[in-house]
């Protein structure tokens, strides 16, 4: 138990996927203009990477029985791709509603690469299932707090004085690098804990 | 637009005018996390040049073949294939740059640049041109990230090139006579205590930000535009965006192409407000 709460601080707070691992940040930038677009968008990510974990975990370890792991690569994106595919005809045909909310995110999330990225470090890191489900809802989880918590931030930028050259993208990131600064705070609260 | 260029111009364009991370504002991920070193930078920068020169090769020399419908799902077959081989030879001959690299080398694979280049251009332009335009955006990729390594890599670790004896062995041992970098902190006189934020995630956005900045400014007293701000103009999902945009959801307002940028974001999406995908884009591509 307190290894899932630790994986889940680790995803969330100390080792944020977008924040400190830079996955994901092509969304972390083009969609977190507006706060309820960023919630939308990190939803359908934890969504789409819980999926993602639970079906690419029995298919690695039928890659690695049969000595087949050099190709997790390519298997884990092609599956990745199918399933978004197939929860979107799902989602459309049989629970119109959680399509309204999330279909329109989910063919973003397939080149996501913090999707492609989560199932791959679980596979790395040697996971058993429990875990890894755990730590992939912590990423999308920390997906969404940096999402909303930058989007919080944009809009007030929106109506700042910004000097001159650093106009658009370039105070964007330097926004982006203060909130990196203060998860920085948050090193060490894993192990400060006792959780590991 | 490219049939105007000349090949030279096809090539180069990728270097300074359309320089895929500092222009375009393409594949930010490895951009940011792998640059705490120059030698990481120029590991990184050149896998993802191979895999965007080979995988171009093929998908445009497969152009005719590929149905549209399921275009998308064959490029990212053609670019796995190739990021897995170039996984497994860095794995083999480079063990120390496969150890820093970790997950953002199979990464490569959903680098917003190389399947960005192969919808398009590759998708739409013959071999030769598509090679060309693969190694100019590769070599542009590869300059970019070796800029943000040097400056992160000097004022955060206070060394430069440190480490690149891990990726001269590829030549043959000690070719260069042992050449390992410069520790630049070591030549003052009681040394120098690096400014450690530059390599944590912090700086990479702080970095990457002032470069845009510098960038932006020398591009403008030329009379050029800006580079784009970061929408999914020149994604390869831009034309889903456009669908979102459609439906009447808000995500419309971020994905609908907003400044016109050139290349990929015309050929790609519709103009201001009206985010009606071009003919022969993705339209339905995954659906199907």
């Amino acid at each position: 138990m307190k290894y899932y709460i630790a994986l889940f601080v680790m995803g969330v707070i100390t080792n944020n996927y977008v924040l400190s691992k830079f996955l994901g940040i092509c969304p972390f930038l083009g969609v977190s203009k507006k706060t309820n677009t960023a919630f939308g968008m990190s939803a359908a990510v934890i969504f789409v990477m819980l999926l993602a974990t639970a079906a690419t975990y029995p298919i690695n370890s039928f890659l690695v029985a049969h000595k087949l792991a050099y190709l997790q690569t390519i298997v884990f994106i092609l599956v990745i791709a199918a399933l978004v595919q197939m929860v979107e005809i799902i989602l459309k045909r049989y629970i119109p509603p959680l399509y309204q909310a999330l279909g329109i995110y989910l063919p973003l999330i397939t080149t996501n690469c913090a999707v492609l990225g989560v199932v791959i470090l679980n596979v790395d890191s040697g996971y058993n299932f429990g875990r890894s489900m755990m730590s992939s809802f912590a990423a999308g989880v920390g997906f969404m707090v940096a999402m909303v918590m930058f989007s919080g931030v944009r809009e007030r930028l929106e109506s700042s004085d910004v000097p001159k050259f650093l106009e658009g993208l370039p105070i964007t990131l330097i926004a982006a690098s203060i909130t990196s600064l203060s998860f920085l705070g948050f090193g060490g609260i894993v192990e400060g804990m006792g959780l590991i | 637009m490219a049939e105007k260029l000349t090949l030279k111009q096809e090539f180069t364009k990728g270097i300074l005018k359309e320089n895929p991370t500092l222009r375009l504002v393409l594949g930010t991920c490895p951009t940011l996390a792998v640059t705490t070193s120059v030698t990481n930078a120029i590991g990184m920068g050149l896998s993802a040049a191979i895999v965007l020169v080979c995988s171009n090769v093929v998908i445009s020399a497969l152009r005719k073949v590929i149905s549209p419908k399921v275009r998308i799902p064959s490029y990212i077959v053609v670019i796995a294939s190739f990021v897995t081989l170039v996984q497994m030879l860095v794995k083999a001959f480079l063990p120390a740059l496969d150890d820093s690299l970790g997950v953002y080398l199979p990464l490569i694979v959903v680098n917003c640049i190389i399947l960005g280049r192969a919808e398009a251009f590759a998708g739409k332009n013959p071999v030769l041109r598509s090679a060309l335009d693969g190694l100019g955006m590769g070599i542009g990729f590869t300059l970019c990230l070796c800029a943000m390594g040097t400056i992160r890599e000097i004022l955060g670790n206070g060394t430069f090139l440190a480490g690149i004896a891990d990726l001269l062995k590829v030549f043959g041992d000690n070719v260069f006579g042992g050449f390992n970098g410069f520790d630049l902190a070591s030549h003052y006189p009681g040394g120098v205590v690096p400014m450690t934020v530059f390599i944590l995630p912090a700086g990479g956005f702080f970095v990457f930000g002032m470069l845009i900045a510098a960038v932006n400014g020398i591009v403008e007293r030329k009379g050029g535009k800006k580079a784009r701000e970061p929408d999914c103009a020149a994604c390869p999902m831009a034309g889903s965006c456009a669908e979102a945009g459609k439906s009447g959801a808000p995500k419309g307002e971020d994905c609908a192409v907003k400044n016109g940028a050139k290349a990929a974001a015309a050929e790609q999406a519709g103009t201001d407000g009206a985010p009606v995908p071009a003919p022969g884009t993705r339209e339905g591509g995954e659906v199907a």
